[in-house]
C-alpha cells in the first residue's frame, strides 16, 4: 500500500509518522510518501491534505497541477483525508474569510467551513473528542482551528465539539477541523487506511 | 471575530499547541511587512504568516538609535488586513512589550535582535506565555538555551537588513554540523557537551537522538532572492523569514511570489530559474566585512 501527503506546505513529516505507525498497526506492508506533483497523486492509494495555511496551499496546488488530480481521484474513490487546512480545502463553501482571501477550494464535501472559528493563536486548544467509530477519546489539537458550520447531502458528521462538528465523513473522504497527527494516537490514520 | 463560546477547562498553550503552530508554517516563507496593504501583498503572494513591522531591518539599520516594538496601531491595521498569522517583534528581554504583544492577539512573537535588547542578562521566560515565541540563534547552544527558555521554534540570525545570506548559511551551517556531531556520543560526552555549549543537558540528549532541532527551524536574515531561499532549503531549513528581501526588491510582487514558489521547489533548478527571470533588481545589500562590530545585530543576544 503506498499512503501519500500532499507535501506543498504544512506539517508533512508528523502525517507520514502518523501514517507509519497506522501501518504497524494494522500490519500493513507499505509505504507513506511524500506528493509533490500530479503524476505522484495518480500513483498512492490514498491521500491527506495536511495542516498548514490552506490560502497558500490552494495556491501552490494550482500551480503545481496536483489541485485536479486530486479532486479526480477523490470522485474515483480514492480515499481522502483533509485536516484543519486540508479540511477547509474539501469544502464546497468556504466562508466570509475564504471569499476575501478568493481562495479556491477542491469543493468535494458536502459542508461548509469558517476559517480561524475559534479565534487566534492565543485561543487554541486541546479537547477531548468523542468519535463515531472509536472506542476510546481522542484528543482534537485545535490550531487557529477551522469549524464545519454546516454539513448536508451524502456528508455526515462523526464528532462535535461546540455545538459544532469537528469531524465529518463523506464516503471516501474524511474532514477534520484537528490534527490527528499531532497526538499520540494514529486510529484516525489507521480509519483512513481502512476506508 | 470574537465568539461566545465557554472555552474554560480546556488546555491551551500547552507546548503541543505552541510547538504544533510551528509545525503548521513549515515549508512556507514569513514575511516582514509595514502596513495593511503590504500585509495584502503578502497574502496574495502566499506567505503562511506576516511579522508587523514599524520598518524593515534595512531601514532600522539605516535609522539607528533605539529600535522598539511596532506601534500597537500597526499592528492592529496588519492584523485587520489578513487572515493568515500576524507575528510581532519584542526586543530581547522586554517582558513587557511581549506581554502587550500577546494581548494584541499577535500569533506568534519574535523576541528578535533585529531591535535593539532590553536585558543585558536574560531572554524572555517564554513558558508562562499563552502565544509561541520564536527566536534567533547563530549555534546549538543558542538554539538550545532559547528552547530551554520556552522558544516553540528557532530561526537562523544571519545579518538582518543586509540582503547577504553568508551570515544565515553560516548559522545553519554550524548547527547542522554540531548536531551531526553528536550522533553516537555517550551519555557522559553529551553532559560534557552540555556544560561547553552551555545548554540543558535533556535538550542536548534530544537534539543527538533525533539528528536535527527539537523544534521547527527556519532561516532569517540576509534572505533576498528565490535562490537564496532556495539555498536555505537545500541545507536543511524547515521554511524561511525574508525581511527587506521582499519591500526592498523592485518588484515586491513578483519577488514574493517568487520566493514562495523556490520555496516550495527548492530541489527542482528548473522552477527556481523560471520564477528567478525577470524579477528585475533585488535589494542592493551589504558586504558584511563592511559592518562595525557594533553594527552587527547578531552579537546581540546571550
Amino acid at each position: 500500500m503506498k499512503a501519500g501527503v500532499v507535501a506543498v506546505q504544512g506539517d508533512v513529516s508528523e502525517h507520514i509518522h502518523a501514517l507509519e505507525n497506522a501501518m504497524h498497526v494494522l500490519s500493513i506492508s507499505g509505504e507513506a510518501i511524500r506528493v509533490r506533483k500530479a503524476a505522484d497523486v495518480l500513483s498512492v492509494d490514498s491521500l491527506i491534505i495536511p495542516g498548514g495555511e490552506s490560502t497558500t496551499i490552494s495556491k501552490l496546488l494550482k500551480l503545481s497541477g496536483m489541485f485536479d488530480a486530486i479532486r479526480k481521484r477523490a470522485s474515483e474513490g480514492m480515499p481522502l483525508m483533509g485536516t484543519c487546512a486540508g479540511c477547509i480545502l474539501l469544502a464546497k463553501k468556504g466562508g466570509e474569510q475564504v471569499e476575501k482571501t478568493s481562495t479556491e477550494l477542491l469543493g468535494l464535501m458536502d459542508m461548509g467551513v469558517d476559517r480561524n472559528y475559534f479565534g487566534r493563536q492565543r485561543e487554541s486548544f486541546e479537547a477531548s473528542l468523542s468519535i463515531d467509530g472509536l472506542s476510546r477519546p481522542f484528543t482534537g489539537v485545535f490550531i487557529r482551528a477551522p469549524a464545519i458550520v454546516e454539513t448536508w447531502g451524502r456528508c455526515k458528521p462523526l464528532a462535535e465539539f461546540a455545538g459544532r462538528t469537528a469531524m465529518a465523513r463523506q464516503d471516501n473522504m474524511l474532514a477534520l477541523a484537528f490534527h490527528p497527527e499531532l497526538s499520540a494516537d494514529s486510529s484516525l490514520h489507521a480509519m483512513l487506511l481502512n476506508l | 471575530m470574537p465568539l461566545n463560546l465557554d472555552l474554560a477547562g480546556l488546555r491551551q498553550g500547552t507546548e503541543l499547541i505552541k510547538r504544533g503552530f510551528a509545525s503548521m508554517q513549515k515549508g512556507g516563507v514569513i514575511m516582514d511587512v509595514t502596513n495593511g496593504e503590504q500585509a495584502a501583498i503578502a497574502e496574495e503572494a502566499g506567505a503562511v504568516a506576516v511579522m508587523a513591522l514599524e520598518r524593515v531591518p534595512a531601514d532600522i539599520r539605516a535609522a539607528g538609535g533605539v529600535a522598539r516594538m511596532a506601534d500597537p496601531l500597526k499592528v492592529a491595521e496588519i492584523i485587520e488586513a489578513v487572515t493568515i498569522p500576524v507575528m510581532a517583534k519584542c526586543r530581547i528581554g522586554h517582558l513587557a512589550e511581549a506581554l502587550v504583544l500577546q494581548e494584541l492577539g499577535v500569533d506568534m512573537i519574535d523576541e528578535s535582535e533585529v531591535l535593539t535588547p532590553a536585558d543585558p542578562f536574560h531572554h524572555v521566560d517564554k513558558h508562562s506565555f499563552k502565544v509561541p515565541f520564536v527566536c534567533g540563534a547563530r549555534d546549538l547552544g543558542e538554539a538550545l538555551r532559547r528552547i530551554g527558555e520556552g522558544a516553540a521554534m528557532i530561526r537562523t540570525k544571519g545579518e538582518p537588513g543586509t540582503g547577504n545570506v553568508i551570515e544565515a548559511v553560516r548559522h545553519q551551517r554550524v548547527v547542522m554540523e554540531k548536531i551531526r556531531s553528536l550522533k553516537g556520543l555517550s551519555g557522559e560526552e553529551l553532559e560534557a557537551v552540555a556544560r561547553e555549549i552551555s545548554a540543558p543537558a535533556e535538550l542536548v540528549r534530544e537534539t543527538a537522538k533525533l539528528q536535527r532541532l527539537p523544534v521547527v527551524n527556519f532561516a532569517a536574515g540576509g534572505i533576498a532572492s528565490p535562490a537564496d531561499a532556495a539555498l536555505m532549503m537545500l541545507l536543511g531549513s524547515d521554511g524561511i523569514f525574508v525581511g527587506s528581501g521582499i519591500f526592498k526588491a523592485k518588484n515586491p510582487k513578483m519577488m514574493a511570489k517568487a520566493v514562495v514558489e523556490a520555496t516550495m521547489h527548492f530541489d527542482e533548478p528548473s522552477v527556481v530559474a523560471e520564477v528567478s527571470r525577470g524579477l528585475g533588481e533585488a535589494m542592493q545589500g551589504v558586504e558584511i566585512s563592511t559592518l562595525a562590530h557594533e553594527q552587527r545585530m547578531q552579537e546581540r543576544g546571550y
